[in-house]
């Protein structure tokens, strides 16, 4: 079936919804989502999304983006933080006002609170010296995600936007360098359908799923960095893996860093709270590239708690907070840790390991959205990536805490914005022959095939290579070692087996795809962290530990060659207020 | 320890009616079910159909039937059920169903149609009729309390599917859409009040309403829909007098 939209939007999450409240009464608009919009995985940030509103203390937008560049480790590109920091009061205002329910403190204004590298100079006559934390983070409770998803599908609702729900996209339709559509099975049927469009979005989230421990859902199989990569579109700062210091021991789950705003600390076996040794001024509350790697550094040296069966942990410490802050503020995480460990913050401290939790990397845009592919600007007309999935860089080589909701409302608005402008001055491009041939052939494929490979199997071994050799810390041998068994496990793809064959509701179907994109993305990531020889936010070599701005004060641009070794290419950091320098905290 | 999860199947694409198949696994007390729904459908059988994406509470996918009662399948450990002794092998099987009361699509996946339907009835968004303030509007700590635990809501659909007066009248809004409604009612910042009760105040409305406390069972979220709906009856009331 073929539909004809002026703009579509692939993925419900924040960004995607943000950008469909954008398009203009009297202009078609497609939002397209492979879960229901309210399953979206936007809807478990918990901790909150920050602005420097100064409802509780002193602050400005200026402290914020020093705050991002510097938590970038001055990778990100500093007039895209800029305009991050700048729109988000503004933007924060916009979903009060669009009925976001906030937390609120004695004054009636939007409460605020402290989080990760988050902070304000002591003496504000002196900019660059000592930085002490600062409350700067909008909440509800710690169900910040939850409440925002819900607020613009709400709005989405109120303005008529058009869903299809369970609609799973696997294919972007380009053609000389504009965007025609996108190919999606609709899960329920188990039919293809073209959407042929003038405009897509993806806003497709991230993918955590490549690795075993994460506090991602597992919808995060990295659909939309492996369909561009694909098409022969550029992924940028792949390398740049976000590992959350606090997930629940063995299951990743996420435990908010609100946790350490409201006054948590993290202690290892001998209950010291070894933060004070890494961090001296910030402690708990440095970025969490820091905190993990200090954390896999504690486990290694012989101070982490072992578990019953054998893996280690930390401790993160609630026990001083007291009932009020843990019920009030902290609900949710203390609700967590209290079904899945059996553990009641109010008396125990929680065991946590770090959690796969953000791609900094993605498709790289523009500070409008829009997609661009090379070191000079080229567009791909008519297509735009906002949230996760994009890379515009403001995270850099590390994203701070509460950035990552900022960052979907204020460029999946500007997205949404130029989409607009783009289909009132444009006609739909046509639409290429066989468009959805490459969809029908891997549904074929998969449906018909009689290998012997289970995806199951195939999906364990890709996430534990991947969490073993290219996480918190990576090394050349390390990487080389997951490249191989990546080539390996493609291979074997090739061989995958699916029980169900049949059209209706097939998840069996889907998973298999699904695998097809995580592996096409774990290329992606190990490549580009193979080629990085140097020490970045996130990105840690233990083979080269220093930052190297000399070398590599550039974002990676990575290519796919098929069945070949992929092409990196390069693209310079925008820097316009701040030089690099020495990252402390 | 060894326990059999006997599963509610129907794929109206090949099988005339529903059965029930029993899976015999090996599992650990501190599982959740949809960790064990995973390894079925992972390595014993692929044609296995259910919701699922968060894996912890917060997304509402997988809502299902579980010995009889509406949960998340990922807030549930095998020990909650009672199934605690790791070297024990247990008879007595955990049934796994769809969410009673909506059509199946297939296996544990039902349609969600007229749920989302009942959410839309009650105009689920903030309308306000004086343009808004330059910065926030204000609410108190208190304004906000009133309406936290309502926007607790992920719309899982545990509630209205466990509610009799929805099994016996199709035309009930259900505790989900009046939860929603509560939500915007209470909001000190709607100014919409009035054409909300209107929506609400009708037999398949708030007075559907029994007071059964099924929903409050059922909520994975441990909201008192029942007290929010009373709310409801209560304002109108008050509107009436």
């Amino acid at each position: 079936m073929i539909h004809q939209f002026d703009a579509v939007i692939v993925g419900a999450g924040g960004a995607g919804l943000r950008a469909a409240l954008e398009i203009p009464e009297g202009y078609s608009c497609a939002v397209l989502t492979k879960v229901y919009p309210t399953r979206s995985h936007t809807g478990t940030a918990q901790g909150g999304v920050c602005a420097a509103l100064g409802n509780e203390e002193e602050d400005s937008w200026e402290y914020h983006f020093f705050d991002t560049v510097k938590g970038s480790d001055f990778l990100g590109d500093q007039d895209a933080i800029e305009i991050m920091c700048y729109d988000a009061i503004r933007a924060i205002i916009e979903l009060e006002h669009m009925g976001m329910p906030f937390s609120r403190n004695e004054k009636g204004l939007i409460a605020q609170r402290p989080f990760g590298g988050h902070t304000k100079p002591k003496d504000p006559n002196n900019p660059f010296g000592e930085r002490v934390p600062v409350k700067r983070a909008c909440f509800s409770a710690d169900r910040t995600g939850h409440v925002m998803l819900q607020t613009l599908y709400e709005n989405c609702i109120k303005k008529g936007v058009q869903f299809f729900p369970e609609f799973f996209v696997t294919d972007l339709i380009v053609q000389d360098n504009i965007i025609r559509g996108v190919v999606a099975i609709e899960i329920a049927t188990g039919e293809i359908h073209i959407f042929h469009a003038k405009t897509v979005m993806f806003a497709t989230g991230g993918y955590g799923r490549v690795f075993r421990i994460t506090s991602n859902a597992v919808v995060g199989t990295g659909d939309g960095f492996a369909i561009v990569y694909r098409r022969g579109i550029p992924l940028e700062d792949m390398e740049f893996v976000q590992f959350h210091p606090t997930g629940l021991w063995r299951l990743g789950i996420l435990v908010s860093e609100a946790a350490r705003g409201e006054g948590g600390v993290l202690r290892n076996k001998h209950g010291e709270r070894f933060m004070e040794r890494y961090a001296p001024t910030i402690k708990d509350l440095a970025p969490r590239d820091v905190i993990s790697r200090a954390m896999y550094t504690e486990i290694r040296e012989g101070r982490g708690i072992q578990g019953p069966d054998g893996t280690y942990y930390l401790l993160l410490d609630l026990t001083h907070l007291g009932p009020e802050i843990i019920n009030k503020k902290l609900p949710e995480i203390t609700g967590f840790a209290r079904i899945y460990l059996g553990v009641d913050p109010l008396k125990e401290p929680i065991p946590v390991v770090p959690t796969t939790h953000y791609a900094m990397g993605g498709i790289p845009t523009n500070v409008d959205a829009e997609v661009v592919i090379d070191d000079k600007g080229t567009k791909i007309e008519g297509f735009y990536a906002a949230g996760e999935v994009a890379c515009v860089s403001v995270h850099g080589a590390n994203r701070l805490g509460t950035n990552s909701l900022l960052d979907i409302i204020v460029f999946g608005r500007r997205g949404g914005k130029k989409m607009a402008e783009y289909i009132k001055e444009r006609d739909f491009a046509p639409l290429p022959k066989d468009a959805d041939e490459w969809t029908r052939k891997t549904v074929e494929r998969l449906l018909n095939s009689n290998g012997k490979e289970r995806v199951s199997r195939i999906r364990t071994e890709l996430q534990e290579i991947m969490m073993d050799k290219v996480s918190v810390f990576r090394t050349e041998e390390g990487i080389k070692e997951a490249i191989e068994k990546i080539k390996e496990l493609k291979e074997r793809y090739k061989e995958v087996k699916i029980d169900d064959k049949g059209k209706r509701f097939n998840t069996d179907l889907i998973e298999a795809i699904e695998l097809g994109n995580l592996l096409d993305t774990a290329e992606a990531i190990a490549y580009s962290a193979l080629n990085r020889t140097e020490s970045r936010g996130a990105h840690y070599r233990e083979d080269y530990p220093k930052r190297d701005d000399q070398n590599w004060l550039k974002h990676t641009l990575i290519y796919k060659n098929e069945d070949k070794e992929p092409i990196i290419k390069y693209k310079p950091v925008v820097i316009t207020k701040i030089p690099p320098m020495e990252r402390k905290y | 320890m060894k326990v059999t999860f006997r599963i509610f199947r129907f794929n109206p694409e090949t099988d005339e009616k529903p059965y029930y198949k029993d899976y015999e696994v090996n599992a650990d007390p501190k599982d959740r079910v949809v960790d064990v729904l995973h390894y079925i459908k992972n390595e014993i059988d692929g044609t296995l159909t259910f919701r699922r994406s968060c894996l912890h509470g917060i997304c509402g996918s997988d809502g299902m039937r579980i010995n009889g009662k509406n949960m998340l399948a990922c807030s549930i450990l095998l020990q909650d059920l009672g199934y605690t002794d790791r070297d024990k092998t247990y008879k007595k099987p955990i049934v796994v169903e769809p969410l009673p009361g909506m059509p199946i699509i297939k296996d544990l996946v039902t349609d969600f149609t007229d749920f989302w339907k009942k959410y839309e009835a009650v105009k689920p968004y903030l309308i306000t009729k004086t343009p808004p303030p330059e910065r926030e509007r204000l609410q108190s700590p208190e304004d906000v309390e009133l309406i936290m635990e309502a926007s607790k809501c992920i719309l899982c659909a545990c509630c209205t599917t466990s509610c009799p007066s929805t099994w016996s009248n199709d035309n009930y809004l259900g505790p989900a859409a009046l939860l929603k409604a509560y939500r915007f009612i209470f909001d000190s910042r709607d100014e919409a009040t009035d054409e909300r009760l209107d929506i609400i105040d009708t037999p398949d409305g708030v007075w559907r309403c029994h007071t059964i406390f099924h929903c409050v069972q059922a909520c994975p979220k441990e909201i008192n829909i029942t007290w929010h709906i009373s709310q409801l009856k209560k304002k109108l009331v008050e509107r009436e007098i």
